[in-house]
Parts: C-alpha cells; structure tokens; sequence
C-alpha cells in the first residue's frame, strides 16, 4: 500500500442516488504503523461478500494516515490461529502489529459475530481479543468497529470509523438545479439521499444520539429550519418565521437548538426549546449574528459577528451577557467547530481572496492554518478530535476533504458527481 | 440638466448592452423565418412608451428605460447601495408607490467567498438596503418582500472577480405588476 498513492475506487448504489466516491491520501505520515490484517476466515452459511472484513479494516487504518497495512498480495502466510503465527516471517516483514480473525454465523440469532485477535509481533503478546456481533446487513459497520477497537487500543485515541457524514450535493444549472443531502459511512460508502430539493438545502447538523438531521431548505421559497430522522425519513419543520432562518445546531444534551433568526430585522442568536417550541433571544447587535455552535460543557455558544466590522468568532455564555471576541488574527474568522473536548475551534479563516480551515488552540491562543485551499471552509470534527472534515473547491466544483489535527494527513473524498459542500461529521453511534 | 445627462448615459449604456445581447438570436430569426418581420414593425410603430416615465408597465420591457433594470450590484462585503445604481431604485420606488397593487420581492444575493449562513445575513443586509430605499421613496411596507438566498444560487460559477461581482447582487422581482 505505500507503492502507489492507494485510491479506494468503488461503485457505490442507494435507491435515490447513485454516486462515486474515491479517497485519496494527499499528504501522508511517515511514521506510520506497520500492520498486517489478514483475511479472516468465512465460516458463516451466507456466501462470503466481495469486500471482506480484513479489507474494510485496512482501508480505514490506512484513511488515518497513522497506519501503513501491509498489501494482500506481500502477505506470504495466512495464520488462522495464535499458535500458527510465525512471529520471525512477520518481522522480516517489517510489520509491527497482526490481526486474525473469522466470521460465523451469530451464536444467538441473524447476523455475524466477527472474533479478532491483535498481537504484537515482537512480544508476541494478544493485545485485543474480542467478538463483534452485527446484524445482517452490518458487515461494513461491524468491521469499522474492529477498525475502532484496533485503533484505541494502538494509538490511546477513541476510533471513528463507525460514524457516519452528512453532506449537501448540488448538481445542474439553472432550471434544473437539484439539491440533495446525504448520509454516508464515515469512509464514503453508502450514501443515501435523505432529501432532495430543486431548491437550495444548506447548513446540516446531526442531533448527538445521531439519529436526526437539522437543516436548512429554501423549498418553501425563504429558509426554513427542518428537523428529519435518517432512518424513518419522517420530518418535522422547526421554524420558518420571517426572514433568515439557519443554521440550526443542537445541544449536547439534544433537548435544544440554537439558531439564526432575523424575524426582527437582523441576524440574532436564539436557543429553542425542542419540546416546548419556546425561544429565548441570545444576541441583540445590529451586526450579523450566526453560525452558533456549543461549547461541549453547554456553558458557551460561540458564533460568528461582523460588529467588530468583519467576520470574527466571539461567544456568550448560554445565560446571556456580553459576548468576546475570540478571534484576533486575519481579516475573517467565521464558522467554527469545536472539538469535543473543547481545547481546538476550527474555522474558515480568510486572508484576501484566500479562505483556509485554520485552527485556533485556545489554552496558547496560537491559531494554525492547516489546508492549502484557496476556498476552504465548513470545517467539521470528528467525534474524537482526530481529523476536521470540510469542503474545498478542485476547478469550478466543490468537492470534501479531511486533514489530521496536526496538519500531517490529508485525504480528499470526491462525490463525482456535482459540488459537494458542507460535510458534518456524526457523533459516535452506539 | 443632471437628468438629461444620466438619461443619455443609462441609454448610451442600455442600447450597448442590448446590441451586443441581441446579435446571435437576430441573425437566426431573420435566416430562418421571414413572416416575422410583420409584428416586429407593428410593435415599433405603436405609441411607444416614454422610457422616463416609471409608471408605465410598458417600461418593464423597454430596454431604454431604468424600470427595465432589475438587478443592483454590490461591492464585497458591502451592502451599501452605489451612487450609479441609486436611479434605478429611484425608478421602481416611483412605479411601486404609483401601483399600489404592485408587489416586489427584494432577493438578496453574496458571491462564494465566505462562509453559507454569513453570506445568507450579508444577502439580507442587501436587499434591506433596496427595500430601505424603496420605502423612503414612498413604496408601502406592505408592498415589498425581503428574501436572502446568500451564495447558494449564483448566476456565475467562476471562482474569479469577473464572475464574482456578478453574484452580488439584489433582484428586484416584481410578483405583481
């Protein structure tokens, strides 16, 4: 896998879409680990699928830029067992880390249960040892788990494997323009359209059980807020007073939202209650007031103003009150993401005609630009603060990318088809 | 004497403007079909319109006159309406204050630089400036509609200022005449 720049190219095919994405290492990491995933043995009474376990699980470590698994084809022994690893071939190898495994039938019902074992080639020690049980079609999933266990248990950090993306898809021109939002796997595959509009569809967050998506769609011609449930389908409209009506996002906890609201002449901050419908009024400035986010702790909202004369971050405490300023450096600091344990705000951050996702460490107050576009923006987290998702531009089309904290990985995911923007990466599903 | 000039000027530029929209389609109607000249000529021998006067629906269609120009455009990051644009909503603030059944929405647009939601608040912030204008010169609040698309539909896809200044932009659209 370190010959060639790995590219995942698949067909991929839902009811209402059908789309091609392929992902890319851009930048990679010379550190990386050296594992070998070996193909697990197929002992369930349904025919072994195309894409095996072994392969999802390669293919996520190696989209982490931490990991570097050996190809299939190097691999010159198949152990099915702990006692028919020969630990010397594997470190002629240069591989560092080993994962077995087999796939059978659920011991309880419909399904797979997924036993894996991790070792480590120079103490020979099994540092994972588990069973992953999953539903019929969950193939895909349950091997994102094993990705995820694999992951924490080699790097110290929660994986993110088994989460899913959320994004806008814009394709035609003029009269025949489409809007679609999209659910897909955390690496690409699936995408299921969950709404279409010829009208435009903006601004998609995900509720924290990650079972409801917010967003905005102008198919009523003003914008309106809807809240939808991936799996159901069923929605329900939150708001669609006069004027704006955006950026929804909803609070840890998932029993409110905030929002952007201009029923009272300009953009203001508002926080909702979802079971009472109540709102209360966060932000009272003639400037434009929007793109509220919370802090995880639900103390702050931070949100993006022009009262200082450009687009800055300042925030408020949830209770009201005077907002500060956070953002003090470039000329435009506006959309930000907060990492889930609060320490990182990532934000389009312009100079010029150049807007790149740049990262604001807020114990040093040091700010880090980490892309190289020259339109990025709509930066998103992962729900463990490994990598920001957000949309770039390549030639006149948008198209999604993600980069490491640190700035070392990028990955591109390209939807062939139209301008994809506005990525949200989902909490993780339990 | 002022008027006079900006007349020439808006019909200097509104005759330049359409001469150069006009070639291609010209040239493939009167190759293809000649029946068509008759209606033509009766169009151009009716009374037509006083291209100053902004009360007349006539001028809607008359590329002579202001009321024909729908769309004002606006600097980066700016909502401030520019002195070359402040006749043409002079001449719809008259047409809408002389037509109490008219009705105008204000769409607000922003080009791609910057973030969704922030250009939807700049998209609005414009087509409060045409609207304020509007009102002061004697439309009715209730005749005039704001909405604000941001950069969600841009009539140029270039990422560039030629294709940029294009995208910034109130249109004035008129649902009831």
């Amino acid at each position: 896998m370190r010959k060639i720049i790995y590219t995942l190219l698949f067909l991929l095919f839902s009811q209402l879409a059908q789309a091609k994405l392929e992902i890319e290492i851009i930048q990679g990491n010379a550190s990386a680990l050296p594992i070998a995933i070996i193909p697990m043995q197929w002992q369930a009474t349904d025919p072994r699928p195309q894409t095996g376990v072994a392969e999802v699980v390669s293919s996520d470590l190696y989209r982490s830029g931490l990991f570097d698994p050996l190809d299939e084809e190097d691999m010159v022994d198949r152990p099915v067992d702990a006692e028919s690893i020969r630990y010397g071939t594997w470190r002629l190898l240069k591989v560092d880390y080993i994962v077995i495994g087999k796939v059978k039938d659920a011991a309880g019902g419909t399904g797979y249960d997924i036993t894996y074992q991790l070792f480590d080639v120079h103490t020979q020690e099994a540092l994972l040892s588990q069973v992953t049980t999953v539903g019929l079609g969950d193939l895909r999933f349950g091997s994102h788990r094993v990705a995820d266990a694999i992951y924490e248990k080699l790097t110290g950090i929660a994986g993110a494997f088994a989460t899913r993306i959320a994004y806008i898809s814009a394709t035609g021109v003029g009269n025949d323009q489409n809007y679609q939002l999209f659910v897909a796997d955390a690496d690409g595959f699936n995408p299921q359209a969950v709404v279409g509009s010829p009208e435009p569809l903006l601004s998609p967050n995900w509720s924290p059980d990650g079972q409801r998506l917010a967003y905005v769609s102008f198919e009523k011609g003003n914008s309106a807020i809807y809240v939808q449930n991936v799996a159901t389908g069923q929605r329900e409209l939150v708001s669609s007073g006069k004027g704006i009506n955006g950026a929804p996002a909803f609070s840890p906890d998932g029993r409110f939202m905030a929002m952007t609201l201009s029923a009272s002449g300009n953009p203001e901050i508002y926080i909702r209650d979802l079971a009472t419908g109540q709102k209360r009024q966060l932000t009272q400035h003639w400037a434009i007031d929007t793109e509220p986010v919370w802090s995880p702790d639900s103390q702050w909202v931070y949100f993006t103003s022009d009262r200082g004369g450009r687009p800055q971050i300042y925030r408020v405490p949830l209770t009201g009150g005077n907002p500060s300023r956070i953002t003090l450096e470039g000329d435009y600091n506006a959309r930000a993401s907060i990492s889930p344990d609060g320490t990182r705000i990532a934000m389009a951050h312009g100079r010029g005609n150049e807007y790149r996702i740049a990262v604001l460490d807020t114990n040093t107050g040091r700010v880090r630009v980490l892309t190289p576009g020259v339109l990025d923006e709509s930066p998103s987290f992962a729900p463990n603060g490994s990598m920001i998702l957000y949309a770039t531009r390549e030639g006149d089309r948008g198209v999604l990318s993600a980069v490491s904290v640190d700035g070392n990985v990028r990955q591109r995911l390209i939807l062939t088809e139209g301008d994809v923007r506005e990525p949200a990466w989902s909490p993780v599903i339990r | 004497m002022n008027t006079t000039w900006r007349f020439l000027l808006a019909l200097v530029f509104a005759v330049s403007i359409s001469a150069c929209k006009t070639t291609e389609p010209e040239t493939d109607t009167t190759a293809t079909d000649t029946t068509d000249t008759k209606p033509a000529t009766e169009v151009t021998t009716a009374a037509a319109p006083d291209p100053r006067d902004y009360t007349d629906a006539r001028n809607f269609d008359n590329s002579e006159s202001l009321l024909s120009k729908r769309v004002i455009y606006f600097d980066f990051d700016k909502s401030e309406v520019k002195s070359e644009y402040r006749s043409i909503v002079a001449a719809h603030a008259a047409y809408i204050s002389a037509h109490g059944s008219a009705r105008v929405t204000l769409e607000g647009h922003a080009d791609e630089r910057g973030t969704r939601e922030y250009n939807l608040g700049l998209g609005e912030r414009r087509g409060n400036a045409i609207s304020g204008l509007l009102s002061a010169a004697g439309a009715m609040g209730s005749q005039l509609d704001t909405v604000s698309y941001g950069e969600e539909r841009p009539v140029c896809r270039v990422s560039d200022e030629n294709c940029w200044w294009q995208n910034r932009r109130v249109e004035i659209v008129y649902t009831a005449r």
